[in-house]
């Protein structure tokens, strides 16, 4: 677990999923549970279903499902996968300096 | 999902790609509603194929299309497609093509679990659906693979994807980085393409490029298996299929003129047959480009478009040198009957050449056309090489009932060139032009060597190259053999001494028969003139013993008279001892 910084960020994250196939669904829990044990309120999470917006998938150039994004704090960073693996959640969104 | 398979018994429906030649080798096309894999180096012209695909398919068949494109921007593309004439904007806006750039960066991707190309899948079947596409191009998928983490996941999904493509339907070209000549593709993928595989290929040898294209397979479809030659310029892709069309050529009757009349007169008087070929080979300086260009000449004067390749110089160069003998072309290029397509043949492969020839034939449409000369092709190329792209030629020509005249050079002098032996089956005329070396120089000379067809004259005939043209001259044989130049005029010198002699020595005769005439006919004057006393002299004396008679016979009445014997008894007895005694 990682100190917060003086003045935390909030983060704007956004979570691209397709319907409600269980990668979706799966990604969609995990990451609810991260952000609630690691960001503690200081998170906006916006959840899109493509599955009726190709243009937004054109837009944010989503290929695979689901991917995050991590719009804020910079770096942007993008994450694929179902975010069951924690380590690699974490140190994306910049909340851990290495993975372990 | 299940493997992309579907065994299909039924006739394989084909899309027509467009692509010049390249339905031809196929027998119709791509297979239609699958996917069909373009695998190639860097820089082999994959883009393009998928480009020239969709837009043919959107302009030419009604099938619209979708571009996927995992390499470059839109306006790259936009750019590229211009460059082969192809306005992609516009398509766009009236919604034929739908173009879509999918690019990630590796960078700011983590992987943290499992994951599908839903994303993709959604883009395409959106795009598919706005535009009602029936093609799809996937314009270098494998490109993920750079940018994904995973990779057992994306071939998975990579798999997953050509299936749903096959199952929508839809026919798709996904192109593929072909990186070592083992594979087809740089991660396999092929194998998830089980119809139809394309390879591409851009070679270099010897410092000239050739793009080669090769159907690896075709399930349920006879194809071509060779390697075809293909060019891409300003009018997209085309292939060359390299057994062409068979023998079925119509072969009219028309003759036309040479542009010189005592050639002509060789030709059994009338020239060559139109939509025939004809090889004029002879060595360097042996006046092939001369004859060809009266060939030219006598085309334009007839109000026939006339097309010149020339390999060797320039269309100035070449009206210069013309002009020297008094043959001006330069009016027919400025009315648009006469072209010049003038090029180094190292400037491209062979097939390039080709390509090039039946574009502008295509387009030119000429009644005549010149390649001057095939032999610097074999600087760019194989001699086996030359001679299927010729009768490519040829049979492209003919077809087309177009008259080609191509010259050869040869190198020595006499004995032919094994190229010029090779490629002569495949013409229907062959002229031989040749340095004859006599007395310390060279004369020209040319003969039928063979004329198809028609009777042609089997002279050598001397050619003089003048300033107004060719002039084809008797060629004087001696017992050495033929006589040419000085050579020809000594001997014609001596023939002309010869025969004042013979004149001179007739002459002579005739003035001693004159005299004997005379001697003659003085001689039977004087015999009639003795005659004629002779006969005189005779004819007195007979007409002296004549009257002798009578009067003997009068001196012997009255001698009988006087006796006066019986008259009548005497008369009888009398007269018979008479006759008794003479």
């Amino acid at each position: 677990m990682k100190k917060p910084r003086k003045h935390p960020a909030t983060f704007v994250l956004r979570l691209y999923i397709s319907d409600s196939t269980v990668k979706s669904e799966r990604a969609v829990v995990n990451l609810k549970r991260v952000c609630e044990e690691h960001l503690n309120g200081r998170y906006h999470l916006e959840v899109i279903d493509i599955h009726k917006q190709a243009n937004l998938a054109r837009d944010e150039q989503i290929v695979a499902v689901p991917t995050l994004i991590k719009q804020l704090p910079l770096p942007l960073r993008r994450l694929v996968g179902d975010m069951s693996d924690l380590n690699k959640v974490l140190f994306g969104l910049d909340l851990r300096m290495q993975e372990q | 999902m299940k493997k992309a398979r579907q065994p299909n018994s039924k006739t394989l429906q084909k899309a027509l790609t467009g692509i010049q030649g390249l339905d031809e080798i196929t027998g119709g096309g791509l297979p239609s509603g699958r996917p069909t894999l373009v695998s190639g180096g860097a820089g082999s012209g994959k883009t393009m194929f998928g480009l020239e695909f969709l837009v043919r398919g959107a302009t030419q068949y009604g099938e619209h299309g979708v571009f996927m494109s995992f390499e470059e921007t839109i306006p790259d593309l936009t750019k590229n497609a211009a460059s082969l004439g192809f306005d992609l904007n516009e398509l766009v806006a009236d919604k034929k093509l739908f173009l879509d750039h999918v690019h990630i960066s590796r960078s700011e991707i983590a992987e943290t679990g499992e994951y599908d190309l839903d994303g993709l899948f959604i883009r395409i079947a959106d795009a598919v659906q706005r535009v009602g596409a029936k093609r799809v191009v996937l314009d270098t998928i494998e490109a993920l693979f750079a940018e994904l983490p995973n990779p057992g996941i994306l071939r998975a999904e990579i798999r997953r994807l050509f299936g749903w493509l096959k199952e929508k339907g839809l026919t798709t070209v996904i192109t593929a980085e072909r990186d070592r000549p083992d594979k087809l593709t740089r991660h396999g993928i092929e194998e998830f393409v089980s119809d139809c595989v394309i390879l591409l290929d851009h070679r270099i040898l010897e410092e000239i490029s050739t793009r080669r294209l090769r159907i690896v397979k075709y399930r349920g479809s006879t194809h071509g298996t060779n390697e075809y030659p293909f060019l891409i310029d300003e009018q997209g892709i085309s292939v060359l299929p390299i057994s062409s069309l068979g023998l079925d050529h119509p072969a009219p009757a028309i003759r036309i003129s040479t542009g010189i009349a005592r050639l002509d007169g060789m030709l059994g008087g009338k020239g060559f047959y139109r939509g025939s070929s004809i090889l004029l080979s002879g060595t360097s300086g042996a006046g092939k480009t001369s004859v060809a260009a009266h060939f030219v000449d006598a085309a334009c004067r007839r109000g026939e478009r006339c097309l010149y390749f020339a390999f060797e110089e320039s269309p100035r160069q070449i009206v210069r040198n013309m002009r020297s003998i008094g043959i001006d072309l330069e009016p027919w290029v400025g009315k648009g009957l006469l072209q010049f397509q003038a090029a180094r043949p190292t400037y491209g492969g062979i097939e390039q050449h080709l390509l090039v020839t039946h574009k502008c034939v295509s387009s030119f449409k000429p009644s005549v056309v010149v390649v001057d000369p095939i032999t610097n092709l074999l600087m760019v190329s194989t001699l086996h090489e030359v001679r299927s792209m010729l009768t490519r030629m040829v049979d492209f020509l003919k077809t087309q009932q177009i008259t080609a005249i191509f010259t050869s050079l040869t190198a020595g002098s006499g004995s032919l060139e094994a190229s010029e032996a090779d490629v002569s089956s495949l013409m229907d005329s062959w002229l031989q032009l040749k340095s004859i070396e006599v007395g310390g120089e060279l004369n020209r000379a040319l003969y039928v060597l063979k004329s198809r067809g028609m009777e042609h004259s089997n002279q050598i005939r001397e050619f003089l190259l003048t300033n107004d043209g060719l002039r084809l001259l008797d060629v004087y044989l001696g017992p050495e053999g033929v006589l040419t130049g000085a050579a020809r005029v000594s001997q014609e010198g001596r023939e002309k001494a010869a025969g004042t002699f013979r004149r001179q020595q007739m002459e002579g005769r005739g003035r001693e028969l004159d005299r004997k005439r005379q001697i003659f006919e003085a001689r039977m004057v004087a015999l009639r003139a003795e005659f004629e006393v002779e006969e005189e002299t005779i004819q007195q004396s007979i007409s002296e013993s004549k009257l002798l008679d009578e009067e003997l016979l009068q001196d012997r009445g009255q001698m009988v008279r006087s006796r006066e014997a019986d008259a009548s008894a005497y008369t009888k007895e009398g007269s018979a001892p008479v006759a008794r005694r003479r």
